[in-house]
């Protein structure tokens, strides 16, 4: 299979901003019928690479040939005329606008369409590429789910009839199922002869998808490999230039008494919660997209209200109504979506860091800037954030830099209980392993912990007892000696709880 | 942006003031230069009579009404907001102000009562505003277009489409003398601008404001309490209207229904060319008093060489559009 034609050859490219070299010499090939995989760490140039192909950036040095005709992209216009698509993470879905429209937003008739016929074409679309129980064609913009945003973006692309789609984190936003439409897909597309790249951090993903395997790290080009030819260990070692050899650094903690209970709790989220976590345990909850895991730290944390049953902080019953008294209660929650919930992106470390405890590091109203500056050092050097200084916006930071704010601002307030919803998502292996440390040490300190997460081997690695749900319940709790994905897996499928 | 580790430590030792400048009004360089070329046209154009220090007095005067409308206007914009009831309201503080004391209620007690009407009438209007938006859920600019309506109704209601006069000789005096040979209009132009700085800066109400306006979710989850902190927000926005009435009746001796009409626009211009985002999440009080400068400034150089205010009014334009337009290069460059 290395003789399929090379439909997109990128050879030296480079590209700097203002003092800041984003890329040096990256070489990539694409192959029409190939899948080929673009890894490395958050910052290692990904991202500035698919802008460079989507026509975003202009590189400042380098060629790039399609079919072996060097070519220059002004702007997203030109790749698309050259048959290219890069597949955005975070789509812009119009609101107003039923599926249909969105997908075909870009080549609907300049006056007049005929909305019956789209609609049947669209739906003709969705059940070519399998996805047509997944999502209905009539149905608007703002009714979406992350991961259905995430397939109308992918649709808007093939129906495009590109000859090299980019795919930058698919599944990041998608749940088993849609993962495994979204494979087939890919199957269909390179059995089309179409030539895909695809940006990952999920190893298995890679080793299941891909031909070939591009690493980049801090913008250089460290090599391809042939995935017949290489195995995770290897991998890891090109990314991160050294040896991970304990990825989970996990010690079980002495247990102290149970800090955090739920008595049968529910709301239109979930039903019949009884969950505990005593001091210096770390509690994994699993289950699939949908089975109600956010929406249980959700309102833990208050932000949605409690219906039944009680919470239980500390043998006292917190009667909790908005996130203020769950807060009060000592729980910290970091949730899914850092960037849109957790982070001010426009801040700076400083700012964000201080966000929860501000009033105990003022005098009146007044906020003590010494003491703020004070806080930020002290969690940058502990959770070894890296930012050029406290003044940073946190905008520029990478993700797992960003999540590290996050988890200093609730540190910050020496919580009891600490709510981690995918802590390590769209982070870097480096970071992750960095995050899961910090998880460690806290428990113990002697903190309960509670990490929710889609990645199977990240729940068994991290946790003391595993929680999985489904359809809003919890189906079964494991230790850590009984759990195993296949047994995680059993539990996250059990649809009779639902019934 | 200061991106050197330095000055986490250097912070601290310099004085407020040059951190004041230092800060908002350094990232606001582009501004101050417009304002200089402004007074370098002024100068060349008009003369003697446009670079006097009673001139620019006259400037800062002019500036100083719609400039506390502004400060308050910062912070709802700051806040994810807007509020377009601010002019009328300062209008109907007006009336109601002078009402008070021509109809005797107040007349064996001291003018304070007036100040104390005219501060209490932007507050309830601005609680109005407050409790419709964070607790009715109504969108800010329709919540507040409602009430720039019917406070301007109630304005002509209440005093029957006539003018009020304040003739009360110890308001009169106390606010149209001069402290230091600066007017006290002025003056509390520049109270309230050190007051809106703080409290934007230095303060968990002013840390909460920008919070709400750049992550409302996060906002809440971090455990502010959203919704009361935003009627906070429209209270002092109309307080600021408040005293801003109480400067008008000092500067015109009347109290009538018309007072601020179009205020609120000039007080969104001032600001968003200042460099708060309209969007929330970013605000700056010396940006604010910096837009408000400019086209006072822009309105002397315009009236000093006898050219319309049809003219004013296109020039005013153009800067609105020029002023986003050069402040989105920025913003672009330094994220890039």
């Amino acid at each position: 299979m290395t003789h399929e034609p090379i439909a997109l050859r990128a050879t030296g490219i480079t590209k700097s901003f203002g003092p800041v070299r984003a890329l040096r010499g990256v070489e990539l090939e694409l192959r029409s019928g190939e899948v080929t995989a673009l890894m490395g760490e958050n910052g290692a140039g990904k991202s500035t690479l698919l802008k460079i192909l989507n026509g975003d950036f202009r590189p400042d040095d380098g060629v790039l040939s399609i079919d072996g005709v060097p070519t220059v992209f002004g702007d997203p216009a030109d790749s698309r005329a050259a048959g290219l698509r890069v597949i955005a993470q975070e789509p812009e879905i119009i609101a107003a606008v039923s599926v249909a429209e969105n997908i075909f937003v870009g080549s609907l008739g300049s006056v007049a369409y005929n909305r019956k016929a789209l609609l049947r074409r669209t739906r003709d679309e969705l059940k070519r590429w399998g996805f047509d129980r997944t999502i209905r064609a009539e149905a608007l913009g703002s009714e979406l789910s992350p991961a259905q945003r995430q397939i109308v973006e992918i649709m808007r692309a093939v129906v495009s009839k590109p000859r090299i789609i980019c795919f930058d984190e698919p599944t990041s936003s998608l749940g088993d199922d849609e993962v495994t439409l979204l494979f087939a897909l890919i199957r269909q597309l390179q059995a089309e002869g179409i030539a895909v790249a695809y940006v990952s951090h999920r190893m298995g993903e890679i080793f299941k998808l891909a031909d070939r395997i591009t690493v980049l790290r801090d913008g250089s080009f460290v090599g391809t490999q042939l995935v017949a030819e290489t195995n995770h260990d290897e991998l890891v070692r090109m990314m991160v230039g050294r040896d991970l050899s304990q990825f989970f650094h996990r010690e079980p903690a002495p247990l102290g008494k149970t800090v955090l209970e739920l008595r049968n709790v529910g709301n239109q989220y979930v039903d019949g919660i009884d969950l505990t976590v005593r001091a210096g345990e770390v509690v994994g909850v699993a289950g699939l997209v949908g089975a109600g895991r956010s929406e249980l730290m959700k309102t833990i944390a208050g932000d949605y209200q409690v219906a039944t049953g009680e919470i239980v902080v500390d043998d006292h019953v917190w009667r909790i109504r908005q996130p203020a008294d769950s807060i009060r209660a000592g729980i910290g929650f970091a949730p899914e979506e850092r960037k849109a919930e957790a982070l001010l992106l426009q801040r700076s470390v400083r700012d964000n860091a201080a966000l929860v405890v501000l009033r105990s590091l003022s005098r009146w109203i007044f906020v003590s800037s010494r003491a703020e500056r004070a806080l930020a050092k002290t969690y940058i050097d502990r959770l070894r954030i890296r930012t050029p200084s406290a003044e940073q916006m946190v905008g520029n930071l990478s993700g797992g830099n960003q999540q590290k704010v996050v988890l200093a601002r609730w540190l910050a307030t020496t919580p009891k209980v600490l709510l981690l919803d995918e802590p390590t998502r769209g982070i870097d292996v480096g970071a992750k392993s960095e995050i899961y440390a910090i998880i460690d040490e806290l428990a113990h300190q002697g903190v309960a912990v509670i990490v929710v997460s889609s990645e199977l081997p990240e729940v068994l690695g991290v946790s003391d007892r595993i929680y999985v749900m489904a359809a809003g319940r919890i189906s079964g709790e494991l230790t850590r000696s009984e759990a195993s994905e296949e047994r995680i897996l059993a539990l996250a499928m059990d649809e009779d709880v639902a019934a | 942006m200061s991106t050197h580790a330095a000055d986490i430590h250097d912070g601290d030792t310099r004085p407020v003031l040059s951190r004041m400048l230092g800060g908002s009004a350094g990232r606001s360089l582009g501004l101050v230069i417009a304002l200089v070329a402004l007074f370098i046209v002024g100068t060349i154009t008009a003369g003697d009579r446009f670079a006097s220090f009673d001139n620019i007095l006259t400037i800062i005067r002019f500036a100083s009404i719609i400039g506390v409308i502004s400060i308050g206007m910062t912070f709802v914009i700051t806040a994810g907001g807007i509020d377009l009831s601010v002019g009328s309201v300062m209008g109907l503080a007006t009336v109601v102000s002078t009402l008070s004391w021509v109809q005797n209620f107040a007349s064996s007690s001291s003018w304070i009562v007036m100040v104390v009407v005219a501060l209490a009438v932007g507050g309830a209007a601005g609680l109005i505003n407050g409790i419709v938006i964070a607790y009715g859920n109504v969108v800010a600019f329709i919540a507040t277009l409602a009430m720039l309506v019917a406070s301007r109704g109630l304005a002509e209601v209440l005093a029957n489409r006539t003018t009020q006069i304040v003739n009360e000789p110890g308001f009169l005096g106390a606010m149209r003398g001069e402290l230091i040979g600066v007017p006290i209009l002025i003056w509390i132009f520049v109270l309230v601008v050190i007051a809106g700085w703080f409290l934007l800066n230095r303060t968990t109400f002013g840390r909460r404001t920008v919070a709400i306006g750049g992550n409302l979710e996060a906002a809440r989850l971090a455990g502010i309490k959203v919704k009361r902190h935003l009627m906070y927000v429209y209270i002092l926005a109309g307080l600021t209207s408040g005293i801003a009435a109480v400067m008008m009746l000092a500067r015109t001796t009347a109290g009538t229904s018309t007072h601020g009409t179009l205020y609120e626009l000039d007080a969104i211009a001032a600001v968003v060319v200042g460099g708060t985002l309209l969007i929330g999440g970013r605000g700056t009080i010396m940006g604010t008093v910096l837009g408000v400068l400019i086209f006072s400034t822009l309105t002397n150089v315009f009236t000093q060489n006898n050219l319309s205010t049809s003219v004013q009014a296109i020039a005013k334009g153009a800067i609105i559009v020029v002023a986003v337009m050069l402040q989105q290069r920025f913003a672009n460059r330094s994220r890039k």
